[in-house]
């Protein structure tokens, strides 16, 4: 078993761990890349406090996830951390980092596209340029996917089929 | 998020009592709604559509969670969500009535999810700024996915609504029959009373005449007309249901009721 260090050390080699854990849906994105580790501290009592949001309130994954944590913290040697549920500011795909969007692209998801405060994002569907093909003639079949993060769409130009991770 | 915090009242059993009841009605609408539109996994008029539904009832019975799993801590009697949602009978359950209807055809299941939606628009709106923290997080979340569920049932209400005639009259059809539970959605008792009193809760006064808006603009696009309003018979939020309740349940909790305690 690994001697945890003290100190902002420690908080380091957590956030190392973390960014190994993939996402159970989207294993090319780990739970870091996806912003759903919100923080790792130490309190004045030396006990490590890890945050976890889920994206969506009914993800299942949310659940694999915790579980997912848990054991990458008891194996690291790090069972006297804390996992707590953090709710509040609610997850956001704005929290992708741009290596996570270009894993996705990689992976043949289309990535976000518009910033969430956009006004043209409430009643239109987004312009999506196909993972695969690069072609900006695409449209979507439904808002709805295989998770509860993912839209279907289509490309007119190659005719692939692919999941494009929606802007929320 | 509020500057203000809210510690349970141990002083007060009543406040205590009527914050656990408020933050169960409000668990108990989503997760008897999300337990309906489940029901269409498998029979959706299209794959599309039945993707669509099963991710508002994933949506909402993991608001559900949340909130039950509260309410649970409000309670103080050591219930937690599965203790709630799986062994309780249908006059313990305090969801609005509306939520409890059958699915009907899928016109008849968009107008109920349609009301809903705007209907939890607003709470949650309101919520958000909370002197409950907890619950502001909850509706902070909530919201957001609250936001694309009635992009979808509005959706569809236009579409059906100005369709075909066939789909036109189905869905005016589907508007008269359920319109007599929307009266109970902002009918304020002790238990909203005593919260918006604590600032936990907005007043339901101030929430109606919004939500009627965004009803005549949505059935005013869908060609549909909002029929007369109704007197207020209907007590889901008090335990008081119809008789679909107890059917829906029987299913929902089989799997605990047979075997108590059982886990994947």
């Amino acid at each position: 078993m690994i001697e945890p260090e003290a100190g902002p050390g420690r908080e380091q080699l957590i956030w190392a761990l973390l960014a190994g854990v993939p996402d159970p849906e989207i294993p090319v994105l780990s739970i870091v890349d996806l912003g759903i580790v919100r923080h790792v501290r130490q309190d004045a009592d030396g006990r490590l406090h890890v945050g976890i949001t889920p994206t969506y309130s009914g993800c299942p994954a949310t659940e694999v996830i915790r579980i997912a944590v848990r054991a990458a913290l008891d194996a690291g040697g790090h069972a006297d951390a804390v996992l707590e549920q953090v709710l509040s500011p609610p997850w956001s795909s704005e929290w992708l980092t741009s290596a996570a969007r270009a894993k996705l692209k990689a992976f043949g998801i289309a990535p976000p596209e518009e910033p969430v405060s956009s006004p043209r994002r409430l009643w239109h569907a987004p312009l999506v340029p196909c993972p695969r093909c690069g072609s900006r003639a695409t449209e979507r079949v439904s808002e709805f996917g295989s998770t509860p993060c993912k839209a279907h769409y289509r490309c007119g130009a190659c005719q692939e089929p692919f999941d494009y991770f929606k802007c929320f | 998020m509020s500057a203000r915090t809210y510690a349970p009242n141990e002083r007060d059993p009543a406040q205590q009592e009527a914050h656990f009841r408020y933050v169960l009605r409000l668990g108990d609408t989503s997760l008897v709604l999300g337990q309906r539109l489940g029901e269409w996994v498998g029979h959706a008029p299209a794959l599309e559509e039945d993707l669509g539904l099963a991710n508002l009832a994933l949506d909402l019975i993991g608001q559900a969670r949340l909130l039950l799993t509260y309410a649970g801590e409000l309670e103080g009697r050591g219930r937690d969500e599965d203790a709630l949602a799986f062994l309780r009978d249908a006059p313990e359950f305090a969801n609005l009535t509306l939520a409890e209807q059958p699915n009907g055809d899928f016109g008849h299941t968009i107008v109920r999810q349609w009301l809903l939606d705007a209907w939890q628009l607003e709470i949650y709106e309101g919520l958000r700024v909370s002197a409950d923290t907890r619950l502001g997080a909850i509706a902070a979340k909530a919201i957001k996915e609250t936001r694309y569920h009635h992009r979808f049932s509005s959706g569809w209400l236009i579409r059906l609504g100005d369709g075909t005639q066939e789909s036109h009259d189905r869905v005016q059809a589907a508007l008269d029959s359920l319109w007599r539970f929307t009266a109970e959605l902002f009918a304020a008792d002790d238990v909203d009373e005593r919260m918006k009193a604590a600032a936990i809760a907005p007043a339901l006064t101030e929430l109606a005449p919004r939500w009627s808006a965004r009803i005549d603009e949505d059935l005013r696009a869908a060609t549909l007309k909002r029929p007369a309003a109704q007197p207020y018979p209907w007590h889901g939020r008090r335990g008081v249901h119809t008789e679909h309740l107890g059917h829906m349940l029987t299913e929902m909790q089989h799997l605990q009721r047979t075997y108590p305690g059982v886990r994947w």
